[in-house]
Parts: structure tokens; C-alpha cells; sequence
């Protein structure tokens, strides 16, 4: 990239060392990657280390610094897309395109990847392109882009219907039903004043959608009773758990009502600016939240003086660039000065010390569209919904199994039985309570409800018939919860790579009873000892399965007793693939299931020891 | 008179801000840690000095000490999550003990014999990670690097450098050091430097100076990690 194009971004970002990524993100739109002598440049341009430029850069999956070819083609690999079959049409492409998945091909031209899960759940199997979300993939799909690729067609000019994303909204409740106008709500917070909208807040009882559900109310009191020199509004709009996709559709067809809820938040705590934490995976959407905010600042419902009525709030957009971390407020906050989205020690929290030192809360999409119905309706009728404990309707993204996925809004309190019979589940097996890094239910529990004293969640239903494979299950999520890691803590860092590798070792068939227990281990160091929520919560899921579906793993097992890891066929593979043999004779042993097929390697890194196969044990049935 | 707060039953007295670790070194006693070290900033990522503070673990090098508080430091419970940390910490570098010429003188390893860990336990993940002897004095082996960070405070808040960070994510974090080449010798990073002598382990060592020191005569051979003074067992100091 030339100089001049580079400083034009520099100076739209003031230069200024906390746009870091934001400078990075733009920089790799229009070079593809990031060059170690632009690295260089951002770094002398912000008088910043250059060893920090490179830190941050290499810290976000969709950053790179190697060469990433032209076409960036990313496969959404949540278990919800494997169920809908994208293993399949990423091998088709990269067949296609003679391709290595991982693998920059020879000309430079186009990679394709793997990446954690996209947010489009209910209309997989998804992919990125360039950034660009891509749904409902099929062979045909599959086929045409390969083509499309191959004549080198801007990825702007493929067919508009891929590019499309449907709300697919399933069922409406006081939220999406809202029937109020942009400004509406604002205007409501501000009758009632700072003092008057808290009370409101706390009489409602709202309580955060993150998961967590921390009451809204203290949370906004602490930060507005903090000292600071300014206080800050952050939305978190950074939904990252695998299988949840409803702030996508709070984003694209009620975001005024989520920029009142800003707006409001910023009254209530005494601040005027925010900002939204906008996923990657969602670069789709900002040009028109982009638009949508200038425009309700020609209308006076953003920025100087709004609605005449002497108060002042903007919003910046902020991007991040494929990091589930970043979802962890302090990671987030880290992440929006532009640094690595490691979490910082707490305490101190964000209410005192967070977006530059300075007071500020950190509220989900779904929070603060809520607090801004509240704001008109006022607490107690929001209360009148729900539970005691768990006052008004949750969101749930339903994917999987189901007849119907989308969106389903419903007053706390429904149970996951009456869930899955809205979505048309048949023959249910697992239900995932809270994505990957929740409790996974079973049959025998779904009757339980959905609330914070029950099964508390953000929302991420994914369903599992009775066809799946639950280890199936265990080991997407185990891989990706080793892809997210930040790796700041040892336990999280290293925990989650060993039990990706205990589950690979399982998949592959050579596992023994030792491996279960090892795993339970792990999820008794890693739940108590890591520094932040990723960490606590990487092997819930799993430990749920270990324990429900204990027979699906035992059936597994190759042997009673100890077993290695380290399968001395499988270390032949390498030798294999150069030599391009694959016969009897360059096998050891009766252990053939290593057969080598266009492996994906385990995303470890620097740990690539990858002893099994990344295929499931199946490939073992299609032995000659 | 002091505050104080019980330290597996024992009291100890502390000052209003200290922490745990803070109070609990003052007073001459041991909680094992492999990042935190008394001149600097709590790094709290090791997590070998988790302890359960009312019965809650939490890592005593971020918790504020406070009046009346229970600490518990030495359990077998914990203990045996310090020893599985090592552990995790020894497979995922590569740890060579016998050749390393930081044996005897190593936190990793003077913690590990300290907490009676036996064996590795799990797979190595035999990371690739090139060795760095680009710079005239001073060798990198990033291989034993157990991403503590005090080389890249030492350096940013000390030397004033910032010559060392953390760079990549989850397994893939490795060290990096500021220069377009990635080598040592292109930075401002000099022997007399802080950040020289700050390393827990062997990734930071003085070239023509190894082994002047005979196995069996260093640090931790001497006298086991804890048994001295906390606030003195870094080998924070020249070799020999």
C-alpha cells in the first residue's frame, strides 16, 4: 500500500495510539495483510514501540501478518455448521481450487480457513469472504465460487442474494413488538430525569442478557457514583458464543431502539459517549449503523443538545477482528485501546477503572434495548413479566435440530421444553443451554426454565437429535475454546489445549478410562483457577457430556487400561505425504485409522504435534 | 498497630493496600509464585499463587490484604492444582533441566521440586521455537519461556526500552522482540539492562558466563525456593 493511502487512515484516526486496531483493520481492507514495513510505519507514525503494533496485530484471527491472499474465504465451523455439512464444502472448494485448507495457494491468490463461529447459526452453513458474511452455502454455492474465484471476479461483484441475512425472527414478545419510534424511549428517560430513570431501572429489576445477569441498576449507580474525569458507555455488541446471532438482529432492524438504550445509559450513569464493541464477523452491518447514526444526528436524536433538551451523547463504532474474548468486558474495554483483548485483574472493575482508567459500563445489545422500553413503560410493568428473579423476556437464538431456528423472544421462566416445541424439535437428545460455554442438558431436564435461577443463559439454544454424535460435540467446542484462549492465564492457556488434544485422542479411537479422568481434572483446575471467564467456563459443556452421555464416550475407548497418547502409525504421516504412499506397507501395526486424507490441522500453533487424525474415527470405515 | 489477616491460622499484619503476597513476603513467608516478583506490577497470569482467600480461590498476588480475612496457602488441595500448573507449564515449553544453564538458579524448576512434582505428567507439546543469539552478550531461548512478563515490565518500565511483548494468542503467545528482523541484536537491549537479569527461567542468559557457577553450588541447591526470605529468592541478580 502507498504512503499516502496509509496516512489518510492514520490521520482519520487522529493518529491517535488507541485507534490501533481500528488503524489495523482498515489498513488490512485495502492491502489484504499487514506488511512488516507498514507495521513499521503505524508504529512511528503513533510513536508507539513497534513491538506493540505486532503484538496487537498478531492477537486478532482476522489479522495477518503473512501474506493472505487475495481471496480470504473463512468457513464458519461451529458444530451447527458442521451439522449442515460445511466440512464437506470446504473440502469440495479447496478440491476446487486445489487447495490445502490453511494453505496460501502457490499464486498467491486465495486461502480458505476455518473460523470460530460466524453468528449465522440459523442459516448455515456461513462463510466470510473478506470479511463479508456469506449464508445458506451449498454445493451449488460451492461450486459457482470456486469459478467466481478461479476468474478472479471482485468478491463486490458476486451474487447480492449470498450476501443476504434474514432476521428469521421466530417468535415476538414486548421487545420485538415494541411499536415505538426512534427517540421515543430517549425522550421518556429524559421527562424522568437521571434519578428518575434509575429508580425505574431498579424497580424493573433488569438484570444483564449477557448471562451473567448482574443487576442493571447497581451496575449503572456505581458507575455513576465513581470519580472521573469522564465517564463511558461501551455495547457490547461482541456476540461471540458459539450459537447466538440476536444481536445480529438487534442490530439490523431495532437499532434505534438499542441507540436510545445508549442514550439512555449515558443520562443515567452521567456521561456522554459511547461505544459500540462491534464483532468482525459483523463488518457487514456497519456501513449502514454508520449511516443510521449521522442521520439521527441530523435529527437531533444524537450528539450535541438531543431532542432540545440540553443533553449531550455520541457514539463511536469500534470494530474487533475475530476474537471471543473480546466479549469479556475488561478484554473488551483492553481491546477498544486498541491493545491485545487480554483481561485485566479485577479489581478494579469497569465501573470504576475502565475504558481509559475512567468509570464505565459495559452493557449487552439486548440490556439496553430492554432499559429502553423500561424507560417508557416504566419498571413495574416490565416486572409483571417474567419470574421474581428474573424480570422481563429473553432473546434465545435456536439453531441446530430444529424445524424452525431463529430468534425466539419469551418471558423468563419458559421451560426448554416448551422452546423446543416452538422450534419444531423432534426426538431431541442435547440441548445446550448457553453455547459452548454453558451447562448441555438432557432429556431428563427439559423441563427446567429458563432464568438466572434456573438455566441461566445469553441465549446460545443449540439443539442435538438423537442422529448426533455428542463427542462430536465436545470436540468442536474443546477446539474452540483452545483457538480462543487469550492465553494470558496457565490454566486456560495450556488446559484447554490439553483437553482439545485428551478429546482428539478419544475421537480418534485410542482413548481410555485415565483420559476421562484426566479431562474431569482439568475442568476442576480450569473452572476455579483461571483469571476470567473463558478459562471458568471452557469445560462445563464438556463435563456435562462426559457426565450424561458417559456411554457415548466409553463406547469410545480402546482399552480398560492406560493407553498412550502417542499413536507411532499417525507420526508416519508426514513421511506419508511426502512420498505420496498410503499403502499397507507404510502402515505400522494394525492401527490404521491414520489414514491420510486432506487433513485440517488442530489449530495448536507452535504446538503442532498432532498425532491423530483430524478427520472422526468414520474414516475408519472407508479402509479398503 | 498493624491490620492483620490469618494466613493458614498464623497471623500475619499488613499495611492498608498490600496484598496477600505483599504482606505475606513481608512477614517471611512462602506462597509460591513463578510472575510475581516484588518490584513490579502484579502480572497475576501464572496463577501458582492461587489460595483460597473466605474460602474463595483468587490469586494472592491481585487480592488486596484485608482485616480478619481466612487465607488458606498450604492444603494438599492446593497444592496439587500448583503441581498440575507446573506441569502444564513444563509441557508446553520445551524444559531441558540437565542442560539448561539456568538449573539450579530456575524458579520453574526450584517451584517444582519444592511442590514434589514427580513427572511432566501430561504430553509435550514439543513447541518450535528458534533460539535467538543475534546480540553479543546476551542469548534468547525462547523455548523455556513461561510468558510471565517481567522482562517486558523491566524493560518498559525500567530501561525504558520496551525492547520485549507478548505477541500472538492462547498457545500460539510467544515472545517477541521489538525489531523488524525479530532479532536482539537490532534493539537498543543491553547486558546491563534490567530486563537482563529479570527472567524466572532460562530465556534471558549472559553468553561466555555459562556454567561459572558448578551445578550444585547455585541458588536452589544451596537452599529450596521459600525456605529464605520470598523478597530474595529471585536470581534477580549478576550470575556468579
Amino acid at each position: 500500500m502507498d504512503a499516502s493511502e496509509l496516512d489518510r487512515i492514520l490521520v482519520q484516526h487522529r493518529r491517535e495510539p488507541s485507534q490501533l486496531l481500528q488503524i489495523l483493520i482498515d489498513v488490512q481492507e485495502q492491502a489484504g495483510w499487514l506488511p512488516p514495513d507498514v507495521i513499521s510505519a503505524i508504529a512511528s507514525a503513533l510513536a508507539v514501540p513497534r513491538v506493540r503494533v505486532e503484538s496487537t496485530a498478531s492477537f486478532y484471527s482476522f489479522l495477518h501478518t503473512q501474506p493472505a491472499g487475495e481471496y480470504r474465504l473463512l468457513f464458519s465451523d461451529n458444530i451447527t455448521d458442521r451439522m449442515l455439512g460445511n466440512t464437506g464444502l470446504m473440502s469440495a472448494l479447496c478440491e476446487q481450487l486445489w487447495l490445502e485448507p490453511g494453505r496460501l495457494s502457490e499464486d498467491g491468490l486465495v486461502r480458505v480457513d476455518t473460523t470460530s463461529c460466524t453468528g449465522m447459526c440459523d442459516q448455515g452453513p456461513a462463510l466470510l469472504a473478506n470479511g463479508r458474511a456469506i449464508t445458506r452455502l451449498t454445493v451449488d454455492r460451492i461450486n459457482e465460487m470456486a469459478h467466481l474465484v478461479r476468474s478472479r471476479v471482485p468478491i463486490g461483484d458476486w451474487p447480492p442474494e449470498w450476501f443476504e441475512v434474514a432476521d428469521n425472527i421466530q417468535r415476538r414478545d414486548v421487545l420485538l413488538d415494541h411499536r415505538l419510534s426512534p427517540g421515543e424511549a430517549l425522550a421518556a428517560a429524559l421527562d424522568r430525569g437521571a434519578a428518575g430513570l434509575l429508580a425505574e431501572i431498579e424497580r424493573s429489576s433488569l438484570r444483564g442478557r449477557g448471562g451473567a445477569g448482574f443487576g442493571s441498576d447497581i451496575k449503572w449507580r456505581s458507575c455513576r457514583d465513581a470519580w472521573g474525569d469522564a465517564h463511558y458507555v461501551i455495547c457490547n455488541a461482541d456476540e461471540g458464543e458459539p450459537g447466538t446471532f440476536k444481536d445480529r438482529v438487534l442490530l439490523n432492524s431495532y437499532f434505534d431502539l438499542v441507540v436510545d438504550g445508549m442514550c439512555i445509559a449515558g443520562l443515567a450513569i452521567g456521561s456522554s459517549k459511547g461505544f459500540i464493541y462491534l464483532r468482525g464477523e459483523y463488518r457487514y452491518l456497519l456501513d449502514r449503523l454508520q449511516a443510521r447514526l449521522a442521520q439521527r444526528r441530523e435529527q437531533g436524536l444524537l450528539g450535541r443538545n438531543i431532542l432540545g433538551r440540553g443533553f449531550s451523547f455520541d457514539i463511536d463504532i469500534h470494530l474487533g477482528a475475530g476474537a471471543y474474548i473480546c466479549g469479556e468486558e475488561s478484554a473488551l474495554i483492553e481491546s477498544l485501546e486498541g491493545k491485545p483483548g487480554k483481561p485485566r485483574i479485577r479489581p478494579p472493575f469497569p465501573v470504576t477503572n475502565g475504558y481509559r482508567g475512567q468509570p464505565t459500563t459495559v452493557n449487552n445489545v439486548e440490556t439496553l434495548a430492554l432499559a429502553a422500553l423500561i424507560a417508557v413503560r416504566g419498571g413495574e410493568w416490565f416486572r409483571a413479566i417474567g419470574t421474581p428473579a428474573s424480570t422481563g423476556t429473553k432473546l434465545l437464538s435456536v439453531s441446530g435440530d430444529v424445524a424452525r431456528p431463529g430468534i425466539y423472544e419469551f418471558p423468563f421462566g419458559v421451560t426448554v421444553a416448551d422452546v423446543l416445541q416452538a422450534a419444531g424439535a423432534r426426538d431431541t437428545l442435547a440441548v445446550t443451554s448457553a453455547g459452548a460455554a454453558g451447562h448441555c442438558l438432557d432429556e431428563h431436564e427439559f423441563g427446567r426454565r429458563i432464568a438466572f435461577e434456573d438455566v441461566a443463559t445469553g441465549g446460545s439454544i443449540m439443539v442435538f437429535d438423537r442422529s448426533r454424535d455428542m463427542l462430536e460435540v465436545a470436540r468442536n467446542f474443546a477446539h474452540f475454546f483452545a483457538h480462543e484462549s487469550c492465553g494470558f492465564c496457565t490454566p486456560c492457556r495450556v488446559g484447554t489445549v490439553v483437553v482439545a488434544r485428551l478429546i482428539d485422542k478419544l475421537a480418534a479411537g485410542r482413548g481410555s478410562p485415565y483420559d476421562l479422568e484426566e479431562m474431569a481434572k482439568m475442568h476442576v483446575l480450569m473452572q476455579g483457577a483461571s483469571h476470567c471467564g473463558l478459562g471458568n467456563t471452557a469445560t462445563i459443556a464438556v463435563n456435562d457430556m462426559l457426565s450424561r452421555f458417559r456411554s457415548v464416550f466409553e463406547s469410545r475407548l480402546q482399552s480398560s487400561e492406560y493407553e498412550p497418547a502417542f499413536d507411532l502409525d499417525a507420526a508416519l504421516s508426514r513421511a506419508r505425504q511426502m512420498t505420496g504412499r498410503d499403502d499397507p506397507g507404510a502402515h505400522l501395526g494394525s492401527n490404521l485409522s491414520a489414514i491420510d486424507t486432506h487433513r485440517h490441522p488442530p489449530d495448536w500453533g507452535d504446538a503442532t504435534y498432532a498425532p491423530f487424525p483430524a478427520t472422526p474415527s468414520p474414516a475408519k470405515d472407508e479402509q479398503p | 498497630m498493624k491490620d492483620t489477616f490469618l494466613l493458614d491460622g498464623e497471623e500475619v499484619a499488613f499495611t492498608p493496600g498490600q496484598t496477600v503476597m505483599q504482606a505475606a513476603t513481608a512477614a517471611g513467608k512462602y506462597i509460591p509464585h513463578l510472575c510475581w516478583h516484588p518490584d513490579f506490577a502484579a502480572h497475576g497470569s501464572c496463577k501458582l499463587c492461587t489460595v483460597r482467600i473466605d474460602g474463595r480461590l483468587a490469586t494472592a498476588c491481585t487480592v488486596r490484604a484485608a482485616a480478619g480475612q481466612s487465607v488458606e496457602s498450604e492444603t494438599e488441595e492446593l497444592a496439587d492444582k500448583r503441581r498440575t500448573l507446573l506441569q502444564l507449564l513444563f509441557v508446553e515449553g520445551n524444559h531441558f533441566c540437565p542442560s539448561c544453564e539456568k538449573s539450579g538458579d530456575c524458579v520453574l524448576q526450584a517451584t517444582a521440586y519444592r511442590l514434589g512434582m514427580l513427572s511432566p505428567h501430561f504430553d509435550h507439546f514439543y513447541p518450535d521455537r528458534a533460539v535467538d543469539a543475534s546480540h553479543p552478550d546476551v542469548l534468547l531461548d525462547f523455548n523455556r519461556c513461561i510468558m510471565c512478563e517481567l522482562c517486558v515490565q523491566a524493560s518498559r518500565d525500567i530501561d525504558g526500552k520496551d525492547v520485549f511483548a507478548l505477541s500472538g494468542r492462547g498457545t500460539r503467545s510467544h515472545l517477541i522482540v521489538n525489531s523488524v528482523s525479530g532479532q536482539l541484536a537490532e534493539t537498543r537491549f543491553a547486558a546491563s539492562d534490567r530486563a537482563a537479569t529479570i527472567c524466572p527461567v532460562g530465556v534471558i542468559l549472559r553468553k561466555r558466563v555459562g556454567f561459572a557457577v558448578p551445578i550444585g553450588k547455585r541458588t536452589y541447591d544451596r537452599e529450596p525456593i521459600g525456605a529464605v526470605r520470598a523478597d530474595t529468592v529471585h536470581t534477580d541478580k549478576e550470575p556468579g
